[in-house]
């Protein structure tokens, strides 16, 4: 049975590359080294909820028609539209994006990615204080220090920990792992020891736990790289963690600011902030400025909630004052696989990273007013074409609703929310198994997806699509000039 | 029968595992549905509520209201704090105001919560037919 | 297609041509002898400067850090947009310009080959991607390869011939062409907040100096007669004092000098032949670096002209964009990039008013005229560090004309003007010799046979400037000059005609230009043992994903190297 090595997994803003897949009939049967959400995009990406066939709606129904009407209708929405937007473009390619952006220029439209509902409040602030970063590997090699605010990797990105921090074998840093399964010993036996003694001599726990405690190093003496964990839930994360700071939900910023303070060694005049005592944050202060290296990754837990884009800011102000004191790098955790990647593009070919409304000609920018949720919420837009992505189930309902209204385009592998509302469906191929190209990680290193089966008959990528789409309202536009 | 007990609380929506792995199977499978239409307690507030777990509740914002199934938190305590996975269900009742950054409000909205054994958690299909008359 | 350009005054330093009026004839993209003249497209030159397309040895237009840069300052683009038209793609300016306005602007200055200078080899595809999407300009990327932990590892074992065979690895795997070193050593210590003060400065956690470095690179340079010589932005870089850091750069490589051919480039060399002890007393040490130059010929060097203009300062030396960020207070962004090298960015606005800015602005330009020969120090920015490219038309007016310098050095702050070496400098550069510093110069020191010359067989890649060096003074006419500059007459390109009165008349790709080094005995590097071990534990990218290959270049074009190793 044929295997593929060094696949990179299309799920996350981790881009593992070291997958490893058994291809069996053309179908892929093994998965290696995936997570969870891995394991479940390569085995069951063809299940039975994938669209086969190009469909249009007629009389309130969607039919099955052929891929080159479906590309002509497409065309023909989108060349008689005022003011389309384009929108999704954070599951799929570069390549793809390239030409989405291409398209946007010829029909005057608004292109718009994931990210303005994601880490957008994390670009606006990087656009406004700056960013002190690096790629993962540095801290692998460096850090000493690892901070996760708002969010939740064991989650979200569930190899993050073991590949690019506490867990990961460095250069200058070892992986944390062994202490932490320690940790984790010391604490089952310590429960089990305790519910015995519950049993056998039926005290209360408390009063003799005291002197069975197992005696723990202080985290901030130990030496090794130490996990702070910044969330308003214990998640997950969080119980790997040598420091659990649970902030109040919407206090962020109150606490961010409350660390700005105590770096520059500056007193509180508070006994909390954000429902957190302030000697506990002093101690977690102290960590930070007396690591050697140290790494804030920020979810969105700080973009949504409360302050939003002002938390972020006063974030990468936050790592941007303890580079005064030691090496500190900062870096939101992004979600789909190529929300970077979009940004990316968007950026070297317009200048702005999203919401770029053509319009006029050229690239505009103003999230706000040019983002994909405002137009809808505004009911501008006269059109909507959605590549791999699912806005009717991630909007909120007011925003989804014109979308719903628009003359609607979905490409997308799946038979998602959105497709269900579509006026054209065209189905593509799934970027990283049946197509290849390039995907930016969370770091904004480039990495290669692969082409590993066939996608079934018929099925063409995002790229081949839109260059078809763009190449029909060309010739559309031609024939309106010679009229 | 008095009054029904009604809880004021903070509503965060995000990601779960769960989701992302439903996600993975399709949005119209058993395992994404299951895996968004559910509501994240605090088991003190469920006890103060009246409910257990996978009860109906019934969860209110100024934007909206759904039903969901409410179901004890691994991650307490967090007292007044309800977590909702990303979904057409949180959908319904987050914040869309982007306060002119172009994003919604999607965490730490006011809300209310109420048992509803009586009422049903709906399916996508009738909760997008009835929210947009298409699909 | 056959193109005849006819009575123009060309000026070709490379084989002598001084101004002569004379034909050029063109097939099949290349320069020839002669061609059918009933057939061929005429273009009438008469009355107009006609010269090899422009060449940039060194100018950040592509790749990460250039993107966070746009990305970094959209108050940059607002101000400058260009629309879509029947031909070009919309785009923004202005000091980072996105990719397709890049390709046109170069285009309507004459200009059609260009460098990216400073590429993290991590991200090369990145900046390959950039570089497919930058139209018309035929262009090549320097992999950072400094601070890189093989190198390091390699020199400090004294292991040249092993370290040749991994740069010559490395450069094909980016699909690089020359070997950059920023910093040295300095990149390596920034990974812990640190930096090295000096060329003997030790290297923390590696036990080896910045001269080490740069000598034993400049050696592996020669072992693979790679044909750009090591492309090199000092230690100390920005720092009043630093000329010594420069002249000692250039000392430590003296005796690896073959006769007359170069050895080392230093780059942007404005900003590192600063004199003084502190920022008050800052002034230029341009006369002593031009006096170690002209008793030397290892060296060849380009300038980094200041502009008074708001910019993106953008480079690979962390420190040096830290220290940038204090000074200023601006918006900072830094990307540190494993085991490889570092970035930071800065806006930076530069003002007539500041004695600092002002003696920067007189500090390039002294170079570039009291180094007497221009094969030896070539136009640049350093683009946008200095300033956008879109200035090169004003350099060469100061260049050219001691009357627009006199202009400049009226508005600027007293104190850089009383101490600038300007007013006692009359030389006025000749479009011949401005040929030279801004083609023939760049193309030669960048080993490009085909680039920067009209000869038969040469690329016909051809800029025509509408000034009439008959009926007119350069020196005295420098405005004259600045616009002829700024919208070339016509700009060829590889014989097609892209640029007409300064509008771009063509959307098409230019070739990226990479280097295939190929060693004595072929060993296949990336399928050793050894380095799939060193990949797991150094990367964060398996060895199957790290190489650029082919298909990420539009257009491709290999030039094969035969190394000595």
């Amino acid at each position: 049975m044929p295997v593929v090595k060094a696949v990179t997994c299309p799920v996350c803003g981790s881009l593992c590359d070291d997958i490893e897949l058994t291809i069996e009939n053309g179908r892929i049967v093994k998965v290696k080294n995936g997570c969870a959400m891995c394991e479940a995009k390569f085995l069951g990406y063809c299940c039975e909820h994938r669209v086969l066939k190009p469909m249009i709606r007629k009389d309130g129904e969607l039919v099955k028609t052929s891929l080159k009407e479906a590309i002509r209708r497409a065309a023909e929405i989108l060349a008689e539209a005022n003011y389309p937007v384009l929108y999704g473009w954070s599951n799929t390619s570069c390549e793809a994006t390239s030409v989405g952006i291409e398209l946007a220029e010829e029909v005057g439209g608004v292109i718009d990615n994931t990210s303005v509902v994601c880490h957008g409040p994390s670009i606006l602030s990087i656009q406004d204080v700056g960013i002190p970063s690096c790629t993962l590997g540095q801290i692998r090699h460096r850090a000493d220090l690892i901070v996760y605010w708002g969010s939740n990797p064991w989650s979200a990105h569930p190899r993050h920990i073991e590949r690019y921090t506490s867990f990961s074998e460095g250069r200058f840093e070892k992986s944390a792992w062994r202490g932490y399964v320690t940790k984790i010993k010391a604490l089952v036996g310590r429960k089990k020891i305790q519910s015995a003694i519950k049993r056998l001599v039926l005290k209360k726990p408390s009063q003799i736990s005291t002197h069975l405690e197992p005696t723990f190093v202080s985290p901030i003496m130990r030496k090794g790289r130490k996990l702070i964990v910044i969330d308003v839930r214990r998640t997950k994360t969080a119980e790997m963690a040598d420091f659990f700071v649970q902030v109040e939900p919407n206090k962020d910023y109150e606490l961010l600011q409350a660390f700005r303070a105590l770096i520059r060694d500056q007193e509180l005049a508070v006994d909390k902030v954000a429902g957190v005592p302030v000697e506990y944050l002093e101690d977690v202060a102290d960590a930070m400025v007396s690591c050697d290296f140290g790494a804030l990754f920020f979810g969105l837990g700080l973009t949504m909630s409360g302050a939003k884009l002002r938390n972020i800011d006063a974030a990468l102000s936050l790592v941007r004052d303890l580079n005064m004191r030691t090496k500190f790098i900062i870096m939101p955790m992004r979600g789909h696989f190529n929300v970077t990647g979009a940004n990316t593009v968007s950026t070297w070919q317009t200048g702005y990273p999203y919401a770029v409304d053509f319009s006029l000609g050229y690239p505009r920018y103003n999230p706000g007013e040019t983002s994909v949720v405002d137009v809808l919420l505004r009911k501008e837009s006269d059109a909507a074409l959605i590549v791999a992505s699912d806005p009717v189930s991630n909007f909120p309902h007011k925003a989804a609703e014109h979308l719903a209204e628009n003359p609607l385009i979905v490409i997308d592998p799946h038979m998602n929310v959105t497709a269900q509302m579509a006026d054209v469906l065209i189905p593509s191929a799934f970027v990283g198994i049946e197509a290849a190209g390039t995907a930016y990680r969370m770091d904004h290193v480039p990495i290669p997806l692969k082409k590993v089966v066939n996608p079934p008959r018929g099925i063409l990528p995002d790229e081949e699509i839109l260059r078809r789409i763009l190449a029909e309202i060309r010739k559309i536009k031609k024939k309106q000039e010679a009229a | 029968m008095g009054e029904k007990p009604k809880l004021r609380v903070t509503l965060l929506t995000g990601r779960t595992i769960e989701q992302g792995v439903g996600k993975e199977h399709g949005k119209s499978s058993k395992e994404y549905v299951e895996s968004v239409s559910v509501c994240y307690m605090d088991p003190e507030d469920m006890k103060k509520l009246g409910v257990k777990d996978k009860t109906n509740i019934q969860v209110s914002t100024a934007f909206g209201s759904v039903v969901v199934k409410a179901q004890k938190s691994l991650r307490a305590p967090h007292p007044s704090v309800i977590f909702i996975p990303y979904g057409p269900w949180a959908n319904v009742i987050v914040d869309p105001e982007t306060h002119g950054i172009g994003m919604p409000s999607f965490k730490g909205i006011p809300a209310t919560v109420e048992p509803a054994p009586e009422k049903p958690v709906l399916g996508l299909k009738e909760l997008l037919e009835l929210q947009f008359r298409k699909g | 297609m056959e193109l005849l350009i006819r009575n123009g005054f060309v000026y070709d330093p490379v084989n002598g041509v001084n101004g002569e009026k004379m034909d050029i004839a063109i097939k099949n993209g290349k320069i020839v002898e002669k061609v059918n003249e009933r057939r061929a497209k005429k273009i009438d030159a008469s009355g107009m400067v006609v010269m090899p397309g422009g060449v940039d040895i060194h100018s950040h237009i592509a790749g990460g850090k250039v993107n966070s840069g746009r990305l970094l300052r959209p108050e940059d683009h607002f101000k400058d947009f260009e629309r879509k038209t029947v031909t070009t793609r919309s785009g923004v300016g202005y000091s980072i310009p996105s990719t397709f306005t890049t390709g046109y602007r170069y285009a309507r200055m004459g200009w059609t080959t260009v460098m990216d200078p400073a590429m993290p080899p991590l991200e090369a595809k990145h900046t390959h991607e950039e570089l497919s999407d930058t139209p018309i300009i035929d262009k090549a990327s320097y992999p950072l390869l400094g601070d890189w932990w093989f190198v390091l590892e390699y020199l400090k074992n004294g292991q040249i011939e092993e370290c040749a065979r991994h740069v010559a690895w490395m450069i094909t795997a980016t699909k690089g062409y020359a070997i950059k070193l920023v910093n040295p050593g300095g990149l390596e210590a920034w990974g812990f907040g640190r930096n090295v003060n000096s060329i003997d400065d030790p290297v923390p956690n590696f036990g080896i100096t910045p001269r080490e470095i740069i000598r034993g690179l400049c050696k592996v340079n020669k072992l693979l007669n790679l044909p750009h010589t090591i492309h090199v932005h000092t230690n100390n870089l920005g720092k009043p004092g630093n000329y010594v850091t420069a002249l000692e750069t250039m000392e430590c490589v003296e005796d690896l000098a073959d006769g007359d051919k170069p050895v080392i480039h230093i780059t942007h060399c404005q900003f590192c032949a600063f004199k003084g002890d502190d920022w008050r007393t800052f002034e230029s040490g341009a006369e002593e670096i031009a006096n170690y130059v002209n008793a030397h010929s290892h060296v060849t060097m380009d300038m980094g002209q200041v502009i008074f203009t708001d910019t993106t300062t953008m480079t690979a030396d962390g420190p040096f964009q830290y220290i940038l960020y204090t000074l200023s207070g601006n918006k900072w962004v830094n990307h540190d990039v494993e085991t490889e090298t570092s970035a930071g960015i800065v806006p930076f606005h530069y003002r007539r008013k500041s004695f600092v800015h002002a003696t920067q602005w007189s500090i390039a330009l002294e170079l570039a005229l009291l180094i007497k020969d221009p094969w030896k120090i070539l136009m640049t920015t350093d683009h946008p560090n200095g300033g956008p490219f879109i200035a090169y038309p004003r350099i060469i007016a100061w260049l050219m004309s001691r009357k627009a310098r006199e202009a400049t050095l009226k508005k600027i702050n007293p104190k850089a003007r009383s101490r600038s070496l300007l007013p006692s400098i009359d030389r006025e550069l000749s479009f011949y010799e401005i040929a030279i510093v801004t083609r023939a110069g760049q193309a030669k020191a960048l080993g490009l046979k085909n680039k920067g010359h009209l000869g038969v067989g040469a690329d016909a890649d051809i800029a025509i400037y509408g000034f009439n060096p008959e009926e007119m003074e350069p020196s005295k006419k420098y405005k004259a000059v600045r616009r002829a500059f700024k919208r070339a007459a016509y700009t060829i390109k590889g014989g097609q005609v892209v640029v007409k009165d300064g509008e771009v008349l063509k959307h098409m790709d230019g070739a990226t230009m990479w280097l295939d080094v190929q060693l004595c005995e072929p060993c296949e590097i990336e399928l050793n043992e050894d380095m799939k071990r060193r990949f797991k534990e150094y990367w964060t990218v398996g060895y199957e994903n790290y190489p650029v290959t082919e298909d990420y270049l539009a257009v491709s074009h290999p030039i094969t190297v035969k190394a000595d190793v």
